[in-house]
This record gives C-alpha cells, sequence and structure tokens, in this order.
C-alpha cells in the first residue's frame, strides 16, 4: 500500500535562486529546493541533511553537472549528489532522499509523505 | 653449500646503496652479509641533509628500514666502529669483538677537513657532515649572534644557509681569492660573491686564520695573516673532505698519495678479496665527493660479485647543478677550460646577475665545459651537449645568450638520443624513459616509481618531466591542464578570456567558451577571476550561485552548518570602545568568541538567519568584512613598531594599516596573508607570509611568496631599502601579476616556484619590468582599490540581499533543530558526535 502523501505549499516562486537552492521545512524535516532555469523541468528538490556531517547545509552548495547530470556539492565536505536520484557520486552505498516538486501558479509544492509527526517544534 | 660471509663498513649512501644492487642480484644468496656502521642511525640522505633544520626528520631522510635489512637477512650493527682489518686472517675487529669475512667492502666515505690552526679544539668549533653534528650546531647557535663558516666551497655555503636558517648573522671565510674556486671561475666566483651577500651573508674571500682565541663580545676571536680579525659565538669548518682510508692505511693496503683507497675498474683494492666504494675510493688518481659516482661503483662491484665480468667502473662526471642560498649555480665537465685549444663564450650581464660561460673544443664543434651563475635555466640543455656529445649548431653563442638577444629555445627533449642520460644518481637513460612508458607507465609519477629517475639528489626533475610529457604526448596521451570538465583552459587562460572579451558573467563565459553548465571547480574560479576583472559586488544576482557558501553568506560555516565571523582589525590595532562592541554583539548572539592567529577576534555558532543582524551593529561601530571567508586578502599582522618598541625603527603598525586598507577585498587564486615587522627582530613573523615587510634604518626590506600551513616555507627576501612608495608599488606589481596569472588555489610560493626562471623571473618582470607590464598592473590595482566595497555594508543595506538569510524560507522562526549546544570553559559550543551517541 502506498504511503498516503500530499501535495503542500512550500513557498513561492520570488523565494527561489535562480541556478541555487533554498531550504524549506515541512512535515518530512528540511528540505532544499533546487531552481535551474535553464533545465526542463527547472525544480529539484531533496534532502537539505548533508548525510557526512548530519547538518542541514545542502541547499547553500554549488549547483552544476557532471557528465550531463544535474548536481549540488556539498558545501562542508564538497561530495557530489545528484538532483534526480539524490545519490552521492563518490560514494555508492549512499543516497539522499529525492521529493516531487512542482509549480502551481507562483507557488511551490512539495509531495510529502503526510502521517509523519513534526518533531522538535519551532 | 655454505655461504660466505660478505662484510661492509659503512652504513653511507653509497653502502646502502650497494646492499639494494646486490640484494636484487642472485649473488644476494651466495653470501651471508653484515653490515658495521659507526652512525647510530640508518644510512640517510646526506645530501639533503641541511633539510633537517627545516624540519625533516631522521625517518624523512633514512634510505632504508630496518625491516628491508632484516627481511634481506642481513645483520646490522649500527653504532659499532670497526677499528681493524686483518688481512692475513680475513677478520675484522670492533670494540664488540672479532668477525671473519670471506669478501669485504669499505664503503667509509669521507670526513671534513678541520685546517690545523690554533685553537681548532674549542667545543663551539664544528663540521657539517652527520645528523649529529647538526645537533652540534643548532645546540651552539641557539640563542647567539654570529657564526662562521670556513670555507666558501659547496658545502660551506650550504653551512651559511644553515646557520643563517637557525637565525644568526652567518660569514663565510674563504682562503682562496674567490667563493667555489673548484667550480667557478673569477667572475662567477664575483657574481655569486655580490649575490649571496645581498642575501644577508658576509662573505670574506683571501683570509687566511692564524689563531682562534676567545673573544671580547663574542665566544670566540679568529684572527686573520692580514692582522684583521672576526669575532663569532661559533666556527663550522668545512674546508673540504679527505677519504676516509684510516682501516685500509693500517692494513697495508694500497693508498694514494694524498689519500683514498686504490681500486681498479672492478672497485677491488690491492688485495683481491677487499673491494672499496664511494668517497673513500680512489679510482684513476681521483676522488669523487658526489653521491651519482658512488653510486656508480657500487652499480659495477654488486654486478661484479654477482659474476658479471663485464662491470666497470669508467670514471663519472663531475657537473653540478645547485642553489646555494637560492642562487643558482652550475658547472659542467671541463669548466675551467683546461682542454688543449679550449677557447671561451661568456655572457656576463651583471645588471641581472647572470653568468654564463661555455668551454667548446678547438673546432668549435662540441661542448666541453660550462659554468652558470644566477640562472641555470640552461644547465639541462648544455648538459646533454656536454655529455652525449652532440655537434653544437654553427653559432654555439646562441645557446646562452637571453632570447630577446637570438638566443636558442632550449634543446627539445626530442634531440636528445637514446642514450641520453637523463638521472645520473640511478644511471637511466631517456631509452629507459620510453621503455617504461612503453610497458604501461602513464605518468610521472609510475615512470618515477619503476625507473627510480629523480629519487636521488633530484636534479634532474626538470627534465625527467620534459621527457616524460613529450614522450607521453607522442604517444598520443594528452597531458591535460584543463580545469574540469566545463573548460578546456587554465585558470590563467580564463583570466584571458575574460579580461580580453570583456566578459561579465558566467554565463557568458561557459556559452562561448565551455560545455555544460559548471560545477564546484569552475564556478568559484570563474567568480574570483570576474571579481579581480571587475570587481562587482559578489551578492550581484548573477554571481550569486558561483560561490562558495562562505562567499556566498560572506562568513565561514562550521561542521554543524552554523558560521563565525571575523570582522576586519586592520593590523590588529583595535580601541577599547570597537573591542567592547565586541563583546557585546558575542554576548546578544552567545557566540563563541575566540582569538585568531592574524591578530583578529572569532566570533562562532551564528546561524545563517543571524547573520544580517549581527552585522548591522558591527557596521554600526565602524567594523567591516574580514574576508575570512574568502580567497582574498585575510589580515596584515604587525608588531607594536617603533611607536612603542624600543628597538623599532618604523612605525609598522602605521604601513600594516595602510596595507590592510589597500589590499582588503582583492579576489585572488588563494588567500593571501601579509606582515609588517618594525625591525629585523621579526616579531611580527613577516617571513611566514605572502608579502612580508621588515622595517630597516633606511626603509623596508620586501619578502615575498613565504607560507605556513601544511607546507611551511619560507618567504624569499624580494628588494631591500624601499621607500614607503617604491614599498607599494612593489608589492601592488606582485599581487596583481599572481592574480592574473596564477592557477586555481594557487598559494604564491607554488606559483613562484612553477614560473619558469622562479624568483629571479619575477624579480624581473616586477623590478625591471622586462615584460613592460609594469604600468598596467599598477593601474589595474589602483583601479580595484578605488572600487572597493564593504560587502557586507551593500548586502545589509539592501532587502532583496537579506532575503537570502532565512534559513528556512517557509518558516522564519524555525531554528535548525540539529544544532544543540552545551557550555564548556564558560562558552556556548556545539555538542560533538560522539556526546549525543
Ligand atoms: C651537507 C652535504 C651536502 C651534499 N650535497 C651533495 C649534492 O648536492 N650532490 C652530491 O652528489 N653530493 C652531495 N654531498 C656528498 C654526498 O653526501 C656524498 O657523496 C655521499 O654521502 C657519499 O657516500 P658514502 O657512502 O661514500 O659516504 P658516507 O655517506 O659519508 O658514508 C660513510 C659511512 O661510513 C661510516 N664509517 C666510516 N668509517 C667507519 C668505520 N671504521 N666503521 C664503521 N663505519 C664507518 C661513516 O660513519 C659513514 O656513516 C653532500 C654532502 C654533504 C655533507
Ligand atoms: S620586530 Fe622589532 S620593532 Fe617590532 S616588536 Fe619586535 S623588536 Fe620591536
Ligand atoms: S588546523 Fe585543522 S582543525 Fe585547526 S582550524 Fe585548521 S583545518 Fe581546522
Ligand atoms: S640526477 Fe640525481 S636524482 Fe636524477
Amino acid at each position: 500500500m502506498k504511503a498516503r502523501t500530499s501535495w503542500n505549499v512550500v513557498c513561492k516562486v520570488e523565494d527561489l535562486v535562480p541556478e541555487s537552492g533554498v531550504a524549506v521545512w515541512t512535515e518530512d524535516g528540511p528540505v532544499a529546493v533546487f531552481y535551474l532555469p535553464h533545465r526542463l523541468p527547472a525544480l529539484f528538490a531533496i534532502s537539505h541533511t548533508d548525510p557526512f556531517s548530519g547538518s542541514n547545509v545542502l541547499a547553500r552548495g554549488i549547483t552544476g553537472d557532471i557528465k550531463g547530470e544535474p548536481v549540488v556539492a556539498s558545501p562542508l565536505y564538497k561530495q557530489h549528489f545528484s538532483l534526480i536520484t539524490g545519490q552521492c557520486l563518490e560514494d555508492e552505498t549512499v543516497k539522499i532522499k529525492t521529493y516531487p516538486v512542482l509549480l502551481d501558479g507562483d507557488q511551490i509544492r512539495l509531495e510529502v509523505p503526510v502521517n509523519k509527526q513534526e518533531t522538535a517544534a519551532a | 653449500m655454505s655461504k660466505h660471509t660478505l662484510i661492509v663498513i659503512g652504513n653511507g649512501m653509497v653502502g646502502h646503496h650497494f646492499l639494494e644492487q646486490l640484494t636484487a642480484t642472485a649473488a644476494a644468496d651466495r653470501f651471508h652479509i653484515k653490515v658495521f656502521g659507526e652512525e647510530k642511525l640508518l644510512a640517510y640522505d646526506r645530501v639533503h641533509l641541511s633539510e633537517y633544520f627545516g624540519g625533516s626528520t631522521h625517518a624523512d631522510l633514512a634510505m632504508g628500514t630496518a625491516e628491508w635489512y632484516a627481511e634481506n637477512h642481513i645483520d646490522l650493527h649500527l653504532g659499532e666502529q670497526v677499528t681493524a682489518i686483518d688481512r692475513e686472517n680475513q677478520t675484522i675487529t670492533t670494540p664488540m669483538g672479532d668477525y671473519a669475512y670471506d669478501e669485504l667492502v669499505l664503503a667509509t666515505g669521507s670526513y671534513p677537513f678541520v685546517p690545523p690552526i690554533k685553537g681548532n679544539e674549542h667545543p663551539h668549533c664544528l663540521v657539517y657532515r652527520t645528523l649529529e653534528d647538526l645537533d652540534r650546531i643548532r645546540a651552539s647557535a641557539a640563542g647567539v649572534k654570529t657564526g662562521v663558516v670556513v670555507g666558501g666551497g659547496l658545502l660551506g655555503l650550504e653551512a651559511a644557509n644553515a646557520l643563517k636558517s637557525l637565525g644568526v648573522n652567518a660569514h663565510v671565510v674563504e682562503f682562496a681569492p674567490r667563493l667555489m674556486p673548484v667550480q667557478l671561475d673569477t667572475d662567477g666566483g664575483a657574481l655569486l660573491k655580490r649575490k649571496i651577500e645581498e642575501l644577508g651573508v658576509q662573505v670574506h674571500t683571501e683570509k687566511a686564520t692564524t689563531e682562534i682565541v676567545d673573544g671580547e663580545h663574542a665566544r670566540l676571536r679568529m684572527n686573520f695573516s692580514d692582522d684583521s680579525h672576526l669575532e663569532t659565538d661559533l666556527i663550522v669548518f668545512s674546508a673540504g673532505i679527505r677519504p676516509q682510508d684510516t682501516l685500509a692505511r693500517a692494513s697495508g693496503l694500497d693508498i694514494g698519495e694524498r689519500g683514498g683507497i686504490v681500486i681498479n675498474n672492478q672497485c677491488t683494492t690491492s688485495d683481491p678479496h677487499i673491494h672499496a666504494i664511494g668517497e673513500c675510493a680512489l679510482w684513476s688518481e681521483r676522488i669523487f665527493g658526489l653521491v651519482a659516482p658512488g653510486y656508480t661503483m657500487a652499480r659495477t662491484l654488486a654486478a661484479a660479485l654477482n659474476g658479471d665480468r663485464e662491470a666497470a667502473f669508467t670514471g663519472a662526471d663531475m657537473s653540478t647543478k645547485l642553489k646555494l642560498l637560492g642562487v643558482d649555480v652550475g658547472s659542467i665537465g671541463d669548466a675551467h677550460a683546461q682542454t688543449p685549444g679550449a677557447r671561451n663564450i661568456r655572457f656576463n650581464d651583471e645588471k641581472v646577475g647572470h653568468y654564463r660561460r661555455m668551454v667548446i673544443s678547438e673546432d668549435g664543434k662540441t661542448l666541453l665545459g660550462a659554468i652558470l651563475v644566477g640562472d641555470n635555466s640552461h644547465y639541462d640543455t648544455l648538459l646533454q651537449y656536454a655529455l652525449n656529445d652532440i655537434t653544437l649548431p654553427d653559432n654555439p653563442e646562441t645557446l646562452i645568450l637571453p632570447e630577446s638577444q637570438g638566443g636558442a629555445p632550449a634543446l627539445g627533449p626530442d634531440a636528445l638520443p637514446e642514450t641520453a642520460s637523463i638521472c645520473s644518481c640511478h644511471n637511466v637513460t631517456k631509452g629507459d624513459i620510453c621503455g617504461a612508458i612503453d610497458a604501461g607507465c602513464s605518468d610521472l609519477a609510475s615512470v618515477k616509481g619503476e625507473t627510480k629517475a629523480s629519487t636521488g639528489c633530484g636534479g634532474c626533475a626538470a627534465l625527467l618531466k620534459n621527457v616524460v610529457d613529450s614522450e607521453l604526448e607522442k604517444r598520443g596521451v594528452e597531458v591535460s591542464k584543463d580545469l574540469c570538465e566545463h573548460f578546456p583552459y587554465s585558470r590563467q587562460e580564463l583570466f584571458h578570456l575574460v579580461k580580453v572579451n570583456g566578459i561579465r558573467t558566467f554565463h557568458t563565459l561557459i556559452r562561448d567558451h565551455g560545455k555544460g553548465h559548471g560545477c564546484d571547480i569552475c564556478k568559484p574560479t570563474v567568480a574570483s577571476i570576474l571579481a579581480t576583472c571587475w570587481n562587482e559586488h559578489i551578492l550581484a544576482t548573477d554571481h550569486v550561485p558561483l560561490q562558495d557558501t562562505n562567499d556566498t553568506f560572506m562568513a565561514n560555516m562550521q561542521k554543524n552548518g552554523t558560521y563565525s565571523i571575523v570582522p576586519r582589525i586592520p593590523g590588529g590595532e583595535i580601541t577599547p570602545d570597537k573591542l567592547i562592541v565586541l563583546g557585546e554583539v558575542a554576548k546578544e548572539y552567545n557566540l563563541y568568541t575566540k582569538i585568531t592567529g592574524g591578530q583578529r577576534v572569532d566570533l562562532f555558532g551564528a546561524t545563517l538567519s543571524e547573520l544580517p543582524a549581527i552585522w548591522e551593529k558591527l557596521i554600526a561601530a565602524g567594523f567591516e568584512t574580514g574576508h575570512a571567508y574568502g580567497k582574498s586578502l585575510r589580515t596584515v599582522k604587525s608588531c607594536v613598531g617603533s611607536t612603542w618598541c624600543r628597538y623599532g625603527v618604523q612605525d609598522s603598525v602605521g604601513m600594516a594599516i595602510f596595507l590592510e586598507n589597500r589590499y582588503k577585498g582583492l579576489r585572488s587564486p588563494h588567500k593571501i596573508k601579509m606582515a609588517v615587522s618594525g625591525c629585523t627582530r621579526e616579531c611580527a613573523e613577516a617571513q611566514s607570509k605572502d608579502i612580508g615587510v621588515i622595517a630597516t634604518e633606511n626603509g623596508w626590506n620586501l619578502y615575498v611568496c613565504g607560507n605556513g600551513g601544511m607546507r611551511p616555507r619560507h618567504a624569499d627576501l624580494f628588494a631591500t631599502d624601499l621607500s614607503d612608495e617604491a614599498l607599494i608599488r612593489t608589492i601592488d606589481r606582485v599581487l596583481m601579476f599572481y592574480v592574473r596569472t596564477a592557477d586555481r588555489l594557487q598559494r604564491t610560493s607554488v606559483w613562484m616556484e612553477n614560473l619558469e626562471g622562479g624568483l629571479d623571473y619575477l624579480k624581473q618582470v616586477v623590478l625591471e619590468d622586462s615584460l613592460g607590464l609594469g604600468a598596467e598592473l599598477e593601474e589595474h590595482m589602483e583601479g580595484l582599490v578605488g572600487t572597493y566595497q564593504c560587502e557586507w555594508k551593500t548586502a545589509v543595506a539592501d532587502p532583496e540581499k537579506r532575503k537570502r538569510f532565512r534559513e528556512f524560507v517557509n518558516a522564519p522562526e524555525k531554528t535548525d533543530p540539529v544544532q544543540q549546544w552545551t557550555t564548556e570553559r564558560d562558552q556556548r559550543r556545539p555538542v560533538l558526535e560522539s556526546e549525543t551517541a
């Protein structure tokens, strides 16, 4: 049975930074949303948590492409993560979460699981 | 079959090399091998002895390991001096007992000659040969002012450099009328003397020491035959070496008139069971005081013991290429034109300080010898002509003329015959290198590993690289200088493209000159180039996504995702009021506070969203960004200088503040650090910086291209007694030339070492304006200084830019739950992973 999900509004188009990422807080924890205007589709969402340090920093990495694959480089230890699959290019055993993302008018929606309780309230 | 016993006396460079060679042959199984060494330490690289003062240890210099000896079943007796040889009974004697041998190898090297001067037994009269000698010199030099080296030859100058590096004022006293009398002629010696004196070592030629007595102001006083004298705290004798032939002499082996154990072409002495190799051996009435001939003897003897009847030592090339106190010196073959009919060609540029002499045969067809001072860039080519009997061009003078005067480009590796010797230490020819490449080596490192080329004295490194590159290229292997997969250019080439085509965005550059969309290597590189060329704000929309997170958020990310903040404190000078503001801000935001090595204050633990508010407060108090996050000028450290310090001769703080304000914000290939000291006591440690300034009575001495960190390097003296204006003009040029031509992440030291011609070339470009670039470099710098803006000031004033500093764009009040804190020594710090488990 497929887990229940919902398409939540996480931010507006004007919050995004072209060629770069921003972090949003979701029911599933911190997520990094990237906007690469030259690509189709142009939006990508992956976990904001760098698996090597446990810190929430991936939205602040540099984006680019390696052999055609869109990637972000962790700002801490510089590993690359595919924006499409979440696969770490330097370590095949490490893969981070990715989230379906779409543009709805001037809003960005993210598909996240719903039944998870938010931890550590603001 | 019972094994024979082979004993080697001496565990030095050549003795060790002999064992390496022998154990690689079948003969090793025939022998039970014993080695006796007088020194307590396993054989080490004596050629690089001086690096011991630069921080290398015995382990770094060691040639082999105790395990290697054990694996090869060699009995190692270190610290056990052999005192006698009994040839009749075939035994040797040590303080521990007698040992029988079947074959005996003498590899006892040589010892430093101490001239018979009255008083030379004083405890602060030392020599320079072993690691123990260096320990003694270090102890003797501690805390004293002056040291003298007796002897101005190769080793003497190296010893002088060592004294200098220990912080004593070094003098060289030479009996002959010039330095390095064996290798150089009058003009070459004079130029070398001038250059060395410029580096602060005083040279006294034609001085004969008559006695050493107690000094008045220092420990010792040397009296000279011309009634002059010199006071000094220690003396290092380096007046030549003598072959260590005591044992051989006492046991009645043939000895040369002036010492040395006589050997034949198979390295065997007058006793067929005793052999001698290395510096103790005398072949054809010659002693070879270099390591390469010793290695050749070692190889020959190993082959001969293995039954090779052809093996023969037939002499060796004594050419040398050195850097003495940073000055290039080269001497090839018949440098003094002793061959009958030999003719000379000389080039002497006293202004630049280059001297070159070629000695050619009577018919002008072959190169017999050469002398080079000040610039060794012609050495490899000339050596190849001399060693391989390559016919000289019709106008041989072109080989040593500067290119601007019609000089020929260096002999390319293609012109060399297969038999050309590339590495004389390990006897590697061009043919051997080609063979290694054909057998599968595909880069320099693997060729080195396979052939051992360039792992001895290192003198052949540049030539080896040329040969390997050219051979690889011939075989279609690309030697890539590309920045990354997106740009087929080096940083310098990209700089050129940006500048010449007036390119202002990454987008245009990659569209016109690259492919794909960029990555974390090319984007920050291009951002730095754009900043140098056009100096636009780094948070301008086009530039944001190019930057490393530290540049984007203008702070240094720490491991838990928070940032540290370092406001600029020019020259380390700060008013109490500003210091209080730092304290107040740190307290308000609960920031961990630490003083940095660059005389500033580092505030740790700010979250992304807190950064703008913190900076607003700092800016209001008059602070500016410190660029601790950027590849740009960090700090200009200073001592208090003449204002307070009783030794100070100039206002070092004033100059440091001026320099810091001038160069702040300059984007560069890597970080840049500077320091200014108020006198030669050097309290600001300027010689460990990219740009170091030390005050003199008459102005400023400028040092360049030093650094601390992983591979520390002392800065080189670049210019002396500069006025304020000249100092700034010179720094402008050096920095701008660096920014324009260095590779990505190349510090000034590596950049300079990689410039063809090194320091001398840099001096020509900057001080003599040899490229005619001076005015342009200054103008470019002036433009950058004029358009400086504090990035934080611009950012906090702009609501659009401030938007970037939201931790979570949809939850402004949310704090990052992974950031957990605890208190240690009264300050807040992150909880460590080990503490949460
Ligand atoms: C500072 C310095 C810089 C140099 N720079 C260069 C350079 O740039 N290029 C170059 O080619 N060469 C250079 N040399 C010379 C080079 O180091 C020597 O040519 C080389 O070390 C000779 O090797 P060897 O084995 O013959 O002698 P050594 O390396 O001197 O070894 C001889 C060993 O035998 C031991 N021994 C002697 N007598 C006895 C005994 N009775 N019983 C037991 N052991 C004994 C000694 O203690 C010593 O350890 C330099 C030398 C020095 C000191
Ligand atoms: S370098 Fe000289 S002027 Fe500066 S503090 Fe030291 S002794 Fe004083
Ligand atoms: S020395 Fe190492 S641990 Fe210390 S600040 Fe530098 S990089 Fe970090
Ligand atoms: S010539 Fe000495 S290492 Fe090659």
